[in-house]
């Protein structure tokens, strides 16, 4: 590949100077370098967010080159390696199931619903690592509301892209394809839940999800299903393809909870992506005060 | 010191300095900062990988002299089963070291309630009394026959190993299969072979076999 890579472009130095940086570099020029977007750019003027963390950054070359996005392979390299065959334009998203009116918007429609705030956000993985993210979105409860939910839809779910062609990873039946992922109704309106469409100011690089994917920072990062192509309102709980997958150690919910053990990695520590030492993980990683509420009265040990 | 030991020597410190190459790599990427974005679990990981390695290429000697008639790969057995333990030390240590930072409490936990640790821990154990014994002394303490049924449980360790790697990966278990079917492979020759050499046994065709048994000790 000869494009560079994000991380040529932005050096390490300059993040926290970023929106000055994007403000005199995002011409023409970076914008056409850029492997991934279609609209570079988009973060110029992008609304701070009550809800970001002042924590330290994660560097962009670690955010983009260190996923889990396994349609494009299974190591944490492959998506950085192979997403740039994912076809992103055009692209139509689908709400439908127990709605008044089922709609399908182009990301153009999208991009338009909403003003784009920044969130900074954690992001914990159930693999023990985590990093600070600087998404570019709106909540996803604008996007919900386009389709007028009835008053029986309790759950939505989301149904990621499958380009077989294009997804080598998708060759293997590792998880169930089209990878899916659910939330329970209050979880997609609560105003954290972001549909992000960029991070660190530009669109979001194809191995994160693009050109639209959820985030959910309370709950483990394979919640927060990437390029999402149809969202459903059900009235009974979908079930993802990591529960198809494993039900044992994979349950809907899957809060943050450094309390209750996956029977491959104890929850209680993380390592922030660059970091040495290991952390404390937080309930609901930090978010408790925001989304504890969601779940009173519920065994998180239970409905883990 | 005759002629013919001359190239075992040699191919004995090729050999030596390329089980390093592994080791070599890693440092030099933690040093320059080229393992990722997660060092320590490309570090962790990687000396798995490469005791895994060597384990199946210690086990892999025996089948290969067979096969090829070079019996001066046996030579080679002791340093690559040695190689192995080092990887595996190594391996062991930036778990207890850079994942757990030496909190014993955790890692007895972990030890008892992850089953891909139980086994991997079990599969270290068991490597100890092999490294341990591993010396001309040794082999002569314990007698040809005594050392060689404790070495059988390199074995168990194989089969053990490659269900710590099944058991660690989340979904995709391509590679813990690959290792499985190579492990096989190796495994079953053996099972093979002594079911040959019983079926001889029992036509009477053993008796001439018995003189070509492998000394352990190098000729001196
Ligand atoms: C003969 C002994 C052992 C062998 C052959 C072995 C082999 C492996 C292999 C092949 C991997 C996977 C590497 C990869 O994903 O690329 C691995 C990972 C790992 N092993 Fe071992 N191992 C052994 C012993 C141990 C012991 C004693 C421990 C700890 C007590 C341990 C802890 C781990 C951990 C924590 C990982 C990484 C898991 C992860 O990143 O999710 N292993 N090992």
């Amino acid at each position: 590949m000869n494009t560079p890579k994000p991380s040529e472009i932005t050096p390490p130095g300059l993040y926290a100077r970023r929106r000055e940086f994007l403000r005199t570099s995002i011409g023409a020029g970076l914008a056409a370098v850029l492997p991934a977007p279609t609209f570079a750019g988009i973060g110029t003027g992008a609304h701070k967010s009550v809800f970001s963390t002042d924590e330290a950054q994660t560097p962009l070359k670690h955010v983009s080159g260190y996923c889990n996005y396994y349609e494009f392979g299974t190591g944490k390299e492959d998506p950085a390696e192979n997403a740039h065959r994912l076809q992103t334009r055009p692209w139509q998203l689908t709400i439908d199931g127990l709605v008044r009116k089922p709609v399908t918007l182009g990301i153009d429609d999208i991009l338009k619903l909403a003003p784009l705030e920044e969130r900074i956000y954690r992001l914990r993985c159930v693999e023990g690592w985590s990093m600070v993210i600087p998404w570019l979105g709106f909540p996803l409860d604008v996007l919900l509301k386009q389709a007028e939910p009835l008053g029986s839809a309790k759950y939505v779910e989301f149904v990621t892209a499958l380009q077989p062609d294009n997804m080598p990873g998708t060759r293997s039946r590792v998880l169930n394809w089209p990878y899916r992922e659910g939330l329970r109704l209050d979880e997609a309106r609560h105003p954290l839940t972001l549909l992000a469409v960029g991070l660190y100011g530009d669109a979001l690089p194809k191995q994160n999800g693009a050109p639209l994917r959820i985030v959910v920072p309370w709950k483990y990062g394979f919640k927060s299903a990437k390029s999402i192509v149809a969202i459903r309102f059900l009235e009974h709980e979908p079930q993802s393809s990591w529960m198809e997958a494993n039900p044992r150690e994979y349950g809907f919910y899957s809060n943050v909870n450094p309390e209750v053990s996956h029977p491959r990695w104890s929850q209680a520590t993380e390592r922030r992506i660059g970091e040495f030492r290991k952390r404390q993980t937080l309930m609901f990683n930090g978010y408790g005060e925001q989304v504890a509420s969601l779940y009173a009265g519920m065994d998180l040990r239970k409905f883990y | 010191m005759p002629m013919r030991y001359v190239p075992v020597a040699l191919l004995k410190t090729a050999v030596f300095l390329l089980s390093l190459l592994p080791l070599t790599w890693y440092g030099w990427g933690a040093w320059h900062d080229t393992l990722g974005a997660n060092p320590i679990e490309a570090v962790t990981r990687g000396f798995g990988t490469w005791t895994l390695n060597f384990l199946l290429i210690t086990l892999a000697v025996t089948p290969l002299r067979k096969l090829t008639g070079l019996n001066l790969l046996i030579r080679l057995r002791r340093m690559l089963g040695l190689f192995t333990f080092f990887y595996a030390t190594l391996h062991l240590t930036s778990y207890l070291w850079f994942d757990q930072f030496f909190d014993w409490g955790e890692i007895a936990q972990d030890i008892l309630k992850r089953p891909f640790i139980t086994v991997g821990m079990a599969a270290f154990v068991l490597l100890v009394p092999l490294a341990a014994t591993s010396h001309n002394a040794a082999i002569r303490r314990l007698g040809g026959r005594r050392w060689q049924a404790l070495h059988r449980t390199v074995y168990a360790i194989g089969i053990l190993a490659v269900l710590h790697y099944s058991w660690l990966v989340k979904a995709d278990q391509s590679q813990p299969l690959l290792y499985g079917g190579i492990l096989f492979v190796l495994l079953g020759l053996r099972a093979w072979w002594r079911e040959v050499e019983r079926r001889e046994q029992l036509a009477g065709k053993y008796a001439p076999r018995l003189k070509r048994i492998i000394p352990i000790l190098p000729r001196r």
